[in-house]
């Protein structure tokens, strides 16, 4: 490294003098300062002992709720405080409920033009005689589409949340129901096996005479599901899942969904462009009536029934 | 009928139909579907933008084959579009950018599992802005509360289940109120339809009729979404949700999950109860409030942290806190400046997600500060984009967050009586936001020191080694520098939109 001017020459200069204030060396108060490089810094096994100390004792005396009396003083007004908001919001609500129509009356305005048309032509348009099933399947058919969603979403964060995949099978019995199984209880099976028929046939007539009364998809699946549950309980795994795994839960719920999807998407493509639907109402009454109803209820139906039996299975230790 | 007035509703029931398709399909071919669906849509809602532009107005669209007060209907203007668009590309940049956090950090069998709640996820945002029916309304925002649950713990461990748990508790208190707020609606009009129940209210309000059941039903459909948007006193559950989960799922709930719900929340206001009423109610100035002190508390617990990813999260609750305080001010403007900010605040805060957990990788996936030191050499491209989103945060011109606080400024001078407060918050604010921001920036260029904790975990990271990261970071920065420079004409499309609400 070659330099152009002298070291002598170069103390002179502004440049040297200004970088000299800059590091400190050089006080304009106190002239010239020593500087020394930091000393390394050195703990002693005392002191270092003694910080561990300190810091479990901090701890241990931030952790002793029961004698902490900030904590005790937080919890009291925390009480009283919860106490008031909940009587402040009830006290609320009720009074803006008691400003509300009263409930039946022939003049509130919930009995309008909307529910008029419902009860007046939802047959002769949507050819259902169940009224609320054509209401929630034809009129508002998008916010069904969404709730079934809802149902199949419900299982998949569950299937996050409890679904337990195999490592290495090292699992202990406590972990896995399976282990306990079959029970071989003679008063369950045999009630189950009176039982479980009659139910699967009566939640398959919900759902298919769901257009022509009372019932449809949503209680019709909830039937069929609880039935599953039943014969599960009564001869466990390895027989239920000869017909009914995980795997025939992921295709059946997409394809009821998927069909779901793809049939609305055709209603409301020609509800939209005003194209006449190619799909005949039928005679009311009849099983095969109501357009596509039908078809709607029977998809709805297999996503409640998969649904529940999934949820209970889940909850269940072990795997699905 | 044009042809393109069908997109909405293909691209509402693409998302829908891609979510159960993922769960048949395996976690690799599920991420391919979610790109492409997420990429269609986005094509798709940026037509639907050219064609309400060019006519300059909305259309309505019939989901099905009856009229709207009895059947349902999505309805189409200037500002859902755009709303669309931005959900669209955000969403796409922020799973770019977690791409490998997702293979890492998510257990293989339950890949597909999170498309799934991405794709419904996406729907839900999807519904939540077109739809004209306030109870299609409710059914969506169920569906994106249950996702934004499965987002947050998927990444499986003790924190992500608790904040999921919290999160589930606070949202569904928030989805009660908001249903329990439509039952009042409902009672006292007899419609669930936006358009029909505004005549209903319009009328109600010019009797007298009904008053309490009015406000109350207001103020309970206001602290609903409040809640499920993380406004102030209402925000526990934000930074462990946004803390812990994954990258993408930090950045799609930050950025896209509490906007839907303002979003919906100012289409409440506008089209359902009419923003005169709105204004009228003191409503608003409850929501100013709690705005204001958000902007200062989410800022100071923001300082307090020493963990980079909570920072950035509690720098949510003071960024909610300013769009909040916009519609607290109870003026055309005002909510002009908060939809800029709901843009310029989701632009960002994805970006600094994406950047952070960039600099976190170059630190041996460390989150503290002292760990941080150096990161910005280390990884180049993070450091550079997290300046950018802090400079953002903070406020400088060039960048979008000064073009919000700028309109948030304007319309407060000359308010009448909420001018001072606003503008104090706002300078008060400001300078928090640097505080915090400008430390991280600082440490992060800070030579790390040799032979520490920082210097042996560190390692250099390239951009090619991060192909998905480096592009999404790059783009962000675009769209920062985009939203800061050419605001102009995205400010006259928020005007355009929010005049078609009427």
């Amino acid at each position: 490294m070659s330099k152009k001017v002298s070291q002598e020459q170069y103390e002179k200069t502004f440049s040297y003098r200004f970088r000299r204030w800059l590091d400190g060396v050089k006080d304009p108060f106190l002239d010239t300062v020593e500087m020394k490089p930091q000393e390394e810094f050195h703990e002693d096994e005392e002191t270092v002992r003694q910080h561990g100390e300190d810091i479990r004792q901090h701890i241990q005396h931030a952790y002793d709720l029961e004698h902490n009396a900030e904590v005790k003083i937080f919890r009291k007004i925390y009480k009283i405080f919860s106490i008031l908001f909940c009587v402040f919001l009830v006290a609320m609500l009720l009074e803006a409920v008691s400003e509300l129509p009263t409930f039946g009356e022939a003049e509130n305005p919930v009995n309008n033009e909307v529910a008029e048309r419902y009860i007046e032509k939802g047959l002769q348009e949507t050819g259902a005689v169940n009224i609320v099933t054509g209401m929630i399947l034809d009129y508002r058919a998008f916010d069904t589409l969404g709730e079934s969603h809802v149902l199949f979403i419900a299982t998949c964060t569950v299937l996050i949340l409890l679904r337990v995949d195999k490592k290495g099978g090292q699992e202990s019995i406590e972990a896995d129901d399976r282990h306990y199984e079959p029970k071989d209880d003679v008063i369950l099976q045999t009630v189950a096996r009176i039982l479980v028929p009659p139910i699967f046939i009566f939640g398959i007539y919900v759902i298919l005479a769901g257009h022509l009364g009372p019932g449809g998809g949503f209680s019709g699946g909830a039937v069929i599901g609880a039935g599953l549950i039943l014969y599960q309980n009564a001869f466990g795994f390895t027989k239920t899942e000869k017909f009914f795994t995980a795997k025939t839960y992921r295709i059946m719920s997409f394809g009821a969904l998927a069909c779901y999807s793809i049939a609305k998407s055709y209603s409301f493509y020609t509800g939209a462009n005003h194209i006449e639907s190619v799909i005949p109402l039928g005679n009311p009454g009849a099983i095969l009536s109501s357009g596509l109803i039908l078809l709607l209820n029977i998809c709805v139906g297999i996503v409640v029934a998969g649904t529940m039996y999934t949820f209970y299975a889940m909850f269940r230790r072990g795997g699905y | 009928m044009d042809f393109v007035q069908n997109f909405p509703f293909m691209s509402i029931i693409l998302s829908l139909f891609s979510g159960p398709l993922s769960s048949i399909l395996s976690g690799k071919w599920a991420k391919r579907v979610n790109t492409a669906v997420i990429v269609i849509i986005g094509i798709m809602s940026a037509c639907v933008l050219g064609y309400v532009t060019g006519t300059g107005e909305e259309f309505i669209y019939y989901m099905g084959h009856f009229p709207a007060p009895w059947g349902n209907e999505i309805r189409v203007g200037e500002l859902e579009a755009f709303m669309a668009l931005f959900f669209c590309a955000i969403m796409l940049l922020s799973m770019l950018g977690g791409t490998k956090e997702r293979l890492t950090q998510i257990e293989d069998s339950k890949q597909n599992l999170y498309y799934i709640m991405v794709n419904l996820l996406l729907c839900s945002l999807l519904a939540l802005i077109y739809t004209n029916d306030l109870f299609t309304a409710y059914v969506f925002v169920e569906i994106n509360t249950i996702s934004a649950c499965g987002l947050i713990m998927i990444r499986q461990n003790g924190r992500t289940f608790e904040a999921a748990i919290r999160y589930m508790i606070m949202s569904l208190l928030g989805s009660g109120l908001l249903l329990l707020g439509i039952c009042f609606l409902y009672s006292v009009t007899g419609h669930l339809l936006m358009s029909n129940i505004q005549q209903q209210v319009q009328l109600l309000a010019a009797s007298g009729e009904y008053h309490i059941p009015l406000l109350v039903a207001l103020g309970l459909m206001s602290v609903g979404l409040a809640i499920k948007s993380a406004l102030y006193p209402f925000h526990s559950w934000l930074p462990d949700a946004y803390g812990y989960s994954t990258v993408s799922s930090a950045a799609i709930l930050s950025s896209l999950v509490s906007k839907g719900y303002i979003f919906l929340l100012i289409k409440i206001f506008y089209r359902v109860i009419g923003f005169e009423i709105v204004c009228d109610s003191k409503v608003i100035h409850v929501l100013y409030v709690f705005g204001i002190m958000g902007m200062i508390m989410g800022s100071v617990n923001a300082i307090q942290e020493n963990n980079i990813r909570r920072m950035i999260a509690f720098s949510s609750v003071a960024q909610i806190g300013y769009i909040y305080m916009g519609l607290g001010l109870g003026t055309e403007a005002g909510v002009v400046a908060s939809v800029y900010h709901v843009l310029s605040h989701a632009a960002t805060k994805s970006l600094l997600f994406v950047a952070a957990s960039g600099l976190t990788d170059a630190s041996g996936g460390k989150v503290r500060f002292e760990d941080l030191q150096g990161a910005g050499y280390r990884h180049r491209l993070a450091g550079i984009a997290f300046t950018v989103g802090s400079l953002s945060m903070v406020g400088l011109p060039m960048f979008s967050g000064f073009i919000s606080k700028l309109l948030f400024s304007q319309e407060a001078v000359g308010h009448n009586h909420k001018m001072l407060p606003t503008l104090i918050a706002l300078a008060v604010s400001t300078v928090l936001n640097a505080v915090y921001f400008m430390k991280t920036v600082i440490t992060i260029y800070m030579p790390a020191p040799k032979d520490t904790e920082a210097d042996r975990q560190g390692r250099n990271i390239a951009m090619a080694e991060q192909p998905g990261k480096s592009v999404a970071l790059i783009c962000f920065i675009i769209l920062n520098l985009m939203l800061g420079l050419s605001s102009e004409p995205i400010i006259h499309l928020i005007q355009n939109g929010l005049e078609m609400f009427y």
